[in-house]
């Protein structure tokens, strides 16, 4: 409780409020107003996350901060959240990044500014519901409302190819979230009437039923990850959308589909689980190896990070389904460093972006020369994004590494080539762009970077070097959480 | 005092039929410049009614007229709903009539006899006050789509609907009269208990079955029966194609249940059989259909042939869970379609209808509050929470998945996945694209504050359904359940 409200629902409700307040400023007349508010409501909606950090219990995973109201007393759906060691860390890195976006979009949106703000903070609230919702009609209603204004984002504020990129990713998602619907349905009618995930859980099924529900489960949560083959809409989405919502997508919004992988798949239905996870740690493969070389023939760095995303994502499911707490540990925390690594990463594009309006490799060339404190934080970045022990890009790959190995040699074999393809793709592009000579005029003019800008980069270096050589903060919060999960995991619940 | 009370569970109608003959008369002797107050007295009947209607509820079930009429919570539920939907849509289409000179009192009369069949639709116990009751309503809308006499299309549009809906008339009414010679019975629950007791002849039974279902089923505007719904949607005026498109679907849920579910409750196997094909149908057909429509109204038409579907797969998945989210969702579908129109005839001018897709780009820049709360509309009928649609699709699935029929579920949602692409299509308009035109909207205060109301509704509807859902639940085990 903080100030007598309850922690959740004031990290929920807070930046959406102030995102209505946002587009009450309405046009662009308005816009310093906006921006004022909105980075006072992001600001604000990230303290406000703090206490559910320092109060946490790491010794129990059992969920905390539990708020259980009743919502729809019809369908016996609640207003139910918590949190525990698994989620917390997702709903931190959430209210996180909504300053960061705020003040990356500061300048360079002009247009509908409030617009703007509103919807980086309304969809803060919201994906801070899908990670604290315990009822899965919560959780759903939470989950879509989210595709509503990131289709806005990257509709109304993204490239030329914009509608496109929209269009597919909305209804990629949705054809995902919809299966998904009719099996909480299901499960609904199984359980005795309770939508509780935590019901879901007790819950006995055949195997037949099991594997059905881990195929829509599969659509609605590969699709977001994006596991190979339901990526393509990413590089896509993430070419067209403007900065900042590249940044959310990539560091939250990708996440949302591997937690839902933990919450609901693998809890839910263990012994389908269970038996396709030699297909999911197959494609799960496939995306680090595969994708790792489609990153490296990109010619446009956006899509060069995206697939690099798709590729550390891999990484992730792969440490899900190898069923131990290396793995398991690991890829949560490769989820969070590639939160950090991944924004970062946008946001160094969007800086070059906004000076040069071009995304081509080809364009740049000796950026270094122009802007050496960019070229240096971009270097960084690079670094930990190809997993450089001392980043925190590394603690989570080699856990995840070292999870495979027990199970079987040659999973680790071919994930740990990402080690070379992820450093191979980052650096040649951190090559191509910042060092030799200067390549043109355009980079000839450019001007490094603001005050603001360093702001933004110096926070996340902080974090990115913090992570990587002390992780233990991280580790331990999920600790007991990830084991009890693994327990769980590994009872049948077939019925007898 | 025996007779009052015996007319009681009519008094609702018998006040909107003495009504609508005084203004029919009062409006002769009113002038054009005093057509409002003909406006204000429709609207004063409609809220007469609606507190008649509380006040003659009682708890249970009221018979009058030799149990030809009903009065239950179902009926007062949808009633007061209807008087809701005619009122709004009065309001919604006050300007655009003035606008098109057709603010006249036939209108404003055809409305109200309009409403007394749907009334009559929601409260029949009997095979020909049901009939009475659709003919009343149909008459009084034929004559209103005819209404713009100088308009070659929509002449056309009444012409089809007269037509199609006096063949769809024939139907009922010959599956009707093989249903009475089967069962000796016009009244729903005799011609339950008929069936029940096994001595009617099946297969007398199950061939008028098929005919009243195709009568329904062409009521609706279901799939193969769904020809006339676009010609009509799209010839009519928008105010009567909102008309048409809004209150009668809660009327003709009213109808389709008490047939099939008091009346024919027997043979459910038979006519869920037959639903589910339609259904199916409907929901493909008129979802591909819709993506191809560059007329807004045509694409609605299309959209609500659809939504019929999925509302159909409630009524086939049967007990409160299915007739309760069949309910809901025509009452959800009723405000989101007032909505929509609604956003057509408020961006409508004089010689222009805003019926086209492109009339739509850039809204968000010509009009941010409009194109937020069209936004929220379109959002909730593609059934996206957190609006109202998402709650409307999800009890329905509820029930078919509870019904046992699964993949059924999975065709639904797959089918409405497409249909969620038009949907999407508007929001592309108005906030992707430039705007074509430049002309500012000038809106009545009082049809923006309906739109607001009718938008946010939708909004806050989506945030809190638990009320709703209920009321609909308790009133359909009530009405249909307890017999």
């Amino acid at each position: 409780m903080i100030f007598g409200l309850p922690v959740i629902s004031v990290a929920i409700w807070l930046p959406i409020v102030f995102g209505i307040l946002v587009l009450a400023t309405g046009d662009d007349k308005n816009a310093p107003l906006a921006r004022i508010l909105a980075l006072a409501g992001s600001v604000l909606g990230f303290l406000v996350t703090i206490p559910l950090y320092t109060g946490f219990v790491s010794d129990t995973s059992e969920m905390q901060f539990v708020e259980l109201h009743d919502w729809i007393a019809r369908f016996n759906i609640h207003y139910h959240l918590g949190v525990d060691g698994i989620s917390v860390l997702f709903i931190l890195l959430t209210a996180f990044f909504t300053p960061l976006v705020v003040l990356a979009g500061w300048q360079v949106i002009e247009k509908r500014v409030a617009q703007y703000m509103a919807s980086f903070l309304i969809m803060s609230g919201i994906m801070i519901g899908v990670f604290a919702a315990l009822d899965s009609i919560l959780f759903y209603v939470f989950w879509e409302a989210m595709l509503i204004p990131m289709f806005l984002i990257i509709g109304v504020w993204g490239g030329q190819n914009r509608v496109y990129a929209a269009v597919k990713f909305f209804l990629y998602t949705l054809l995902g979230s919809l299966l998904m619907l009719v099996a909480l349905i299901y499960l609904y009618n199984q359980s005795g009437g309770s939508f509780e995930i935590l019901d879901f859980h007790k819950v006995e099924l055949p195997m037949a039923a099991q594997i059905l529900i881990f195929i829509a489960f599969f659509f609605a949560f590969a699709v977001k990850v994006p596991m190979f083959p339901v990526h393509t809409w990413l590089p896509d989405a993430h070419v067209e959308a403007p900065t900042g919502g590249s940044v959310i997508l990539a560091a939250i919004m990708l996440k949302v589909g591997a937690y839902g992988f933990l919450r609901f798949s693998m809890p839910i239905v263990p012994d389908a689980s269970h038996k396709l996870a030699g297909v999911m740690i197959a494609l799960s493969l496939i995306a680090v190896v595969y994708i790792g070389l489609v990153a490296l023939m990109q010619t446009d760095m956006k899509k060069l990070v995206a697939y690099s995303s798709i590729s550390h994502m891999g990484f992730v499911t792969l440490g899900f389904f190898i069923f131990n707490a290396y793995g398991m540990e690991g890829a949560l925390l490769q989820m969070i460093s590639h939160g950090f690594v991944s924004g970062a990463l946008f946001l160094c594009i969007g800086v070059l972006y906004d000076r040069m309006h071009s995304r081509n490799i080809a364009d740049y060339g000796g950026v270094a020369n122009t802007m050496p404190v960019f070229a240096a934080f971009f270097m960084l970045f690079a670094m930990a994004n190809s997993g450089l022990p001392g980043t925190s890009g590394f603690v989570g790959e080699f856990m995840v590494i070292l999870g495979a190995v027990k199970t079987n040699f040659w999973y680790a074999f071919a994930a740990a080539t990402t080690l070379i393809f992820g450093a191979a793709y980052t650096l040649w592009m951190y090559k191509r762009v910042i060092f030799g000579a200067v390549a043109n005029s355009h980079v000839a003019a450019l001007t490094d970077l603001t005050l603001r800008e360093k702001a933004i980069f110096a926070i996340l270096a902080v974090t990115v070097l913090g992570m990587g050589l002390y992780p233990l903060p991280f580790s331990e919060i999920m600790h007991v959480s990830v084991n009890d999960l693994l327990v769980h995991v590994a009872r049948s619940k077939l019925p007898l | 005092m025996d007779l009052m009370t015996n007319l009681m569970p009519a008094g609702a109608e018998i006040f909107m039929l003495a009504m609508a003959c005084v203004i029919l008369i009062a409006d002769l002797l009113i002038r054009q410049s005093g057509r409002q107050v003909t406006y204000m007295l429709v609207q004063l009947t409609l809220l007469g009614c609606s507190m008649i209607t509380v006040g003659t509820h009682e708890h249970g079930i009221s018979y009058a007229f030799n149990n030809m009429y009903v009065d239950d919570l179902m009926s007062d539920v949808l009633k007061l709903l209807t008087y809701l939907a005619v009122s709004m849509m009065l309001v919604y289409s006050r300007q655009y009539l003035i606008i098109r000179g057709l603010f006249s009192g036939e209108f404003m009369v055809l409305a109200l006899f309009a409403t007394l069949g749907m009334m009559v639709m929601i409260s029949a116990n009997h095979f020909l006050t049901l009939y009475l009751g659709l003919e009343v309503l149909s008459l009084s809308l034929y004559a209103m789509v005819a209404l713009q006499r100088d308009s070659a299309v929509a002449t056309e549009a009444a012409m089809k609907y007269f037509i199609l809906g006096a063949l769809a008339s024939g139907l009922l009414l010959y599956g009707m009269s093989m249903l009475y010679g089967a069962t000796g019975s016009l009244e729903l629950g005799d011609v339950a208990i008929a069936i029940q007791s096994g001595n009617a002849d099946k297969n007398l039974l199950v061939f008028g079955l098929v005919f009243v279902v195709s009568g329904l089923a062409f009521k609706l505007g279901v799939v193969p029966f769904h020809m006339w719904v676009p010609d009509v949607y799209h010839g009519a005026p928008t105010a009567m194609t909102m008309l048409i498109g809004s209150a009668p679907k809660l009327a003709a849920f009213a109808f389709v249940s008490r047939i099939l579910v008091e009346g024919l409750q027997p043979l459910v196997q038979h006519w869920s059989g037959m639903l589910i094909i339609l259904a199916v149908a409907s929901m493909a057909i008129g979802n591909i259909t819709a993506i191809a429509q560059n007329n807004l109204k045509r694409m609605f038409a299309y959209s609500t042939i659809a939504h019929m579907g999925f509302l159909l797969l409630g009524l086939l998945s049967g007990g409160i869970e299915g007739y309760g989210s069949a309910m809901f969702y025509a009452v959800v579908y009723v405000l989101m379609s007032l909505g929509a129109f609604g956003m057509i005839m408020l961006l409508s001018r004089e010689g222009f209808e805003a019926d086209t897709l492109n009339d739509f780009k850039g809204l968000s820049q010509r009009s941010p509050w409009l194109a937020f709360l069209m936004l929220l509309l379109m959002f909730s009928m593609a059934g996206v929470p957190p609006t109202v649609g998402f709650y409307a699709k999800f009890s329905v699935l509820n029930a078919v998945v509870q019904a046992g029929h699964i993949w059924l579920a999975v065709v639904a949602v797959l089918l409405s996945l497409i249909g969620a692409f038009y949907y999407l299509r508007i929001v592309k308009l108005m906030y992707f694209d430039a705007p074509e035109s430049h002309t500012p909207i000038v809106v009545g205060s009082d049809t923006a504050l309906l739109m607001s109301v009718n938008g946010l509704g939708v909004l806050l509807l989506g945030l809190l359904p638990g009320t709703l859902m209920s009321v609909c639940a308790v009133s359909v085990q009530q009405s249909l359940l307890l017999h």
